[in-house]
């Protein structure tokens, strides 16, 4: 170790001013910053759903025309997945897996900066696009040709902001993998890492696995659209679905990139609160890992209908069969960490028991998409709308949700206020449901996704679901409150937080120092991890 | 505010809530619940298929929710639990793999045979092809020499606009009503390709059993086999542009005898418009024509003053090839550009000769000429 990062330590003097923030290399700045930016493109993805929401709350063309109306579900989605979630889980993964392994820092602190930089400017390429010739994407967020390649001008900003969110996520995963193979305390062995930090190092491979896919994907619409080629283009001798094939091999672990990352953070939560070990540790990295592998096997689901051989249906539909077994075991195993625990329900175990129940509607209602012959009528309705909202909403964000209140008064040094923390809680799942259950009915009597208008018959489901809808955005609001008040003062945290945390992270101080571990640890426990 | 506070707060909304929705109110969403059972084979088979696995997954949600709401409620610390500190069961873990591994092989039993049934496509009867347009569908009924272009219902067609005034409740089967149905036999296995010719759309009608994509270059190969006669409308299912939402679908299926006679009036009807392109058109007869065919072909993109929508599709008022050369325009509109799909496929010469003219003689276009539906067909 050198002299300056001794040196460092000792006085714990931090950068000042936009210095401290723009050329930061600290993983604690950097994972707040991730942080913060993603809560704020929730902010500007959920503006666009309550677009959508009011422009659906009765039949009949209210308030933006058609072609806005497809640019606000497209771009609802891509800020949402890559603004929002991706971000909010790399933030998390920045802040905590340091702490969690014993180690100063990320491996690669000044690509860090870097990888969290690139993300505004790749949001104001694709937010330019509002203002351009031709408006925003409106060919969804999968961008299949020939739809997106009609788009005017914004369509080499859609292409390059894909292509600089793909550097982004590709440097973050090198990032994290670089730390936790190198700079784990002695005896932290990789049994004995906690399994945040294992969800994250299988989400990093998934990510350096995919996202080249997808920027390969996106590159090939370009050279389509400005340079003669024809990949995509039957009169060329190209084929459309083939961008399908090679998006959903991106897209399918895409979604366990995104669900991962909070199926660590619950597997944190429910110990602490049950307190009680994690039930099934090894079971549980094994189950993980074998989710993320199946789940470069099952890209074609997601497009059943575009008519493919028998064989190719039959293996998609037994592999996307298969997931389910995995998936269970995980569900089993955090039941089975409850399971003769002593459990106390502060908000961030409600919001991880609020994902254990909702994730499994989402679940079910995927295992029903998977049986190819009623994925025909499922596909493209809103019944794939209410499922994979259900698995992203009350699912992956609760996890984040409750992460944040997890950690929060580690970060901040702060309790938060337990009473706004419930209140946000039972408000989100109350509206939550009331927004999106409805839509497995409509879906499955049959309405269409994607549409601004829709036949009368779905009219009263509509108003409830946007009314659902807009109770949710608002309760969104006392997150944010809860956040600015625990950073400004509250009661103060011990290094503990919680009765029943276990973990290196646990023994900083609240709120941890500016640099920490700069002398590894030494971890002797073998449950060290629960 | 403190829990119980909170749990009596929703627990009142709930009770409001389900009062509020009692009675007629009640039938009203109780009719938008679930799948339609459907008029073929397979639609049959696939509503069966869909009530076991909802029933399955219902079960095991039932028992997994249970399990979890009891521990919830018997292992917390208020109630004085004291935490085992158990962490592993060889035995559990087998147990609950093995058995959601038996009950997926129970569901991809009746599965895999409901896919080789849907599959099936040969033997057919008849064939029609459906290619899919932005934003129409375009029918050619391919042992019959009958092919025709379905769009969007007029009245539909008002009411969504935006700032139309009119009351979508007023507009029967509103959004979900075509100007030409398609016209099927019953009891008869009918082949239905799938293709498209700009982007992919999606062909589905619920009570069919099925939906399949409509892709440029590609053909689709589907079958059906309608069993009652009745009117069955569906929607496009893939997104496919600014209007993918007003692309219905409308099937009316008839016994064998009543659809023979269809099929005549039909092949009578495009005899005589293929007849247009080699008689002599006044200007009066064109325009009323021309305007017929721009609003049911060219509005929604082009609008209804011509003013085009800004950056999306060009304006044809004041447009330089509107008041160019008629030669240039016809092969435009027969032949495409960019967005802009080939027409020459999709209607006749008389109709395209009648739009020409419709456009050159309106708004503030100058030309005022006349392009006769034989120019049309000598230019093809």
């Amino acid at each position: 170790m050198s002299e300056a990062v001794l040196h460092d330590d000792h006085h714990d003097h931090k950068p000042y001013g936009i210095g401290r923030w723009l050329f930061s290399t600290n993983h604690k700045d950097i994972g707040t910053m991730y942080l913060v930016f993603a809560l704020i493109m929730f902010f500007v993805g959920g503006a666009m759903s309550m677009v959508i929401r009011a422009e659906l709350f009765q039949p009949g063309i209210q308030y933006v025309d058609p072609q806005f109306y497809n640019s606000m579900v497209t771009v609802h989605a891509l800020v949402m997945i890559f603004g929002a979630l991706m971000p909010a889980g790399v933030g998390l993964a920045n802040w905590m897996i340091p702490m969690m392994i014993g180690a100063p820092d990320m491996a690669l602190p000044r690509m860090n900066n870097m990888s969290f930089w690139i993300l505004p400017f790749a949001f104001t390429l694709l937010l330019s696009t509002f203002f351009m010739q031709g408006g925003a994407p409106a060919g969804g967020w999968t961008m299949y040709p020939p739809l997106v390649l009609q788009l005017g001008d914004g369509f080499p900003y859609l292409v390059f902001a894909v292509h600089f969110l793909g550097i982004s996520s590709i440097m973050g995963a090198i990032n994290i993998i670089a730390t936790v193979f190198n700079m784990r305390a002695p005896g932290m062995s990789f049994m004995r890492l906690p399994l945040f930090v294992w969800a994250w190092i299988i989400t990093a491979f998934l990510l350096i696995a995919a996202m080249p896919v997808l920027a390969g994907g996106v590159t090939m619409l370009l050279t389509d659209k400005y340079f003669g080629t024809a990949f995509f283009d039957a009169a060329g001798g190209g084929d459309p679905v083939m961008f399908q094939h090679i998006f959903w091999f991106f897209g399918h672990p895409e979604v366990y990139i995104l669900v991962l990352p909070s199926f660590g953070v619950i597997s944190q939560i429910i110990p602490t609160f049950s307190r009680k070990p994690l039930f099934g540790y090894t079971s549980m990295v094994y189950a993980t890992a074998s989710i993320a592998f199946l789940s470069f096997f099952v890209w074609a689901h997601h497009m059943f209908t575009v008519g493919m051989p028998l064989t190719g249906e039959l293996f998609f539909m037994y592999a996307t069969m298969s997931i389910a077994v995995p998936t269970g075991v995980k569900i089993f195993n955090w039941m089975a960490t409850m399971w003769k625990g002593s459990m106390t329900f502060e908000t961030p175990m409600l919001f991880a028991i609020g994902l254990l129940f909702m994730f499994s509607i989402g679940g079910f209602s995927g295992l029903m998409m998977g049986i190819t012959p009623v994925d025909f009528q499922y596909h493209d309705t809103y019944f794939i709308v209410a499922h994979f909202h259900y698995v992203i909403v009350p699912g992956i964000i609760f996890g984040i949700i409750g992460g944040i209140y997890f950690w929060l008064p580690k970060w901040t040094g702060n309790m938060y206020d337990e009473k706004l923390g419930k209140l946000h809680f039972w408000l989100s799942t109350v509206s939550v449901n009331v927004l999106f259950f409805p839509m497995h009915f409509i879906g499955l009597a049959g309405m269409p996704r994607r549409i601004p208008d829709y036949s009368v018959q779905f009219a009263d489901w509509n108003t409830i679901i946007s009314l659902g809808g807009f109770v949710f955005g608002l309760s969104q609001l006392i997150l944010v409150w809860v956040v600015i008040k625990c950073v400004r003062g509250g009661e103060k945290a011990t290094d503990q937080v919680w009765e029943g945390a276990h973990g290196l992270e646990w023994t900083l101080p609240s709120p941890p120092p500016f640099h920490t571990f700069t002398t590894p640890p030494e971890v002797t426990d073998a449950t060290a991890h629960s | 505010m403190s829990v119980d506070k909170l749990k009596q707060i929703a627990l009142g909304t709930i009770a409001v809530s389900l009062l509020f929705m009692s009675g007629t109110v009640l039938a009203d969403y109780m009719n938008v619940l679930n799948l339609t059972e459907g008029v073929t084979p397979t639609s049959k088979m696939v509503y069966d298929l869909h009530m076991i696995i909802l029933y399955i997954v219902t079960a095991i949600g039932v028992v997994v929710f249970s399990v979890m709401c009891w521990s919830i409620y018997h292992h917390r610390k208020s109630k004085g639990a004291v935490a085992e500190q158990f962490h592993h069961s060889t035995t559990a873990e087998i147990t609950w793999t093995v058995i959601p591994i038996i009950i997926l092989v129970i569901m991809a039993i009746p599965a895999t045979k409901a896919l080789v049934f849907m599959e099936q496509t040969g033997d057919a009867e008849m064939t029609l092809k459906v290619t899919g347009l932005q934003w129409k569908w375009k029918y050619d009924y391919l042992d019959e020499d009958i092919s025709f272009i379905s769009s969007l219902s007029q009245d539909s067609n008002d009411a969504r606009q935006m700032g139309s005034g009119i009351d979508p409740n007023t507009v029967e089967n509103y959004l979900m009503d075509v100007d030409n149905y398609v016209v099927l036999p019953i009891k008869t296995k009918i082949r239905i390709l799938t293709t498209a010719a700009d982007v992919i759309h999606g062909w589905w009608v619920p009570d069919l059993g099925w939906k399949r994509d409509a892709i440029p270059g590609f053909i689709n190969d589907n079958w059906t086999y309608i069993e009652e006669p009745g009117v069955y409308r569906g929607n496009c299912a893939e997104l496919c542009g600014r209007d993918h939402g007003f692309m219905p679908i409308v099937v009316k299926a008839v016994p064998k005898a009543e659809y023979a006679v269809w099929v005549e009036e039909q092949k009578a009807m495009q005899l005589a418009a293929a007849a247009g392109a080699d008689k002599e058109w006044t200007k009066e007869e064109l325009l009323e024509k021309g305007k017929a065919v721009y609003a049911a072909n060219c509005v929604a993109c082009h609008m209804a003053e011509g003013q085009g929508i800004e950056g999306l599709f060009p304006a044809l008022n004041g447009s330089a090839i509107v008041n160019g050369p008629a030669a240039e325009m016809v092969m435009l509109i027969l032949n495409g550009k960019n967005m802009m799909p080939a027409f020459k496929d999709i209607l006749s010469d008389t109709d395209i000769g009648a739009a020409i003219t419709h456009e050159r003689n309106s708004w503030g276009n100058t030309v005022k000429d006349v392009v006769q539906p034989s120019d049309v067909k000598a230019m093809r």
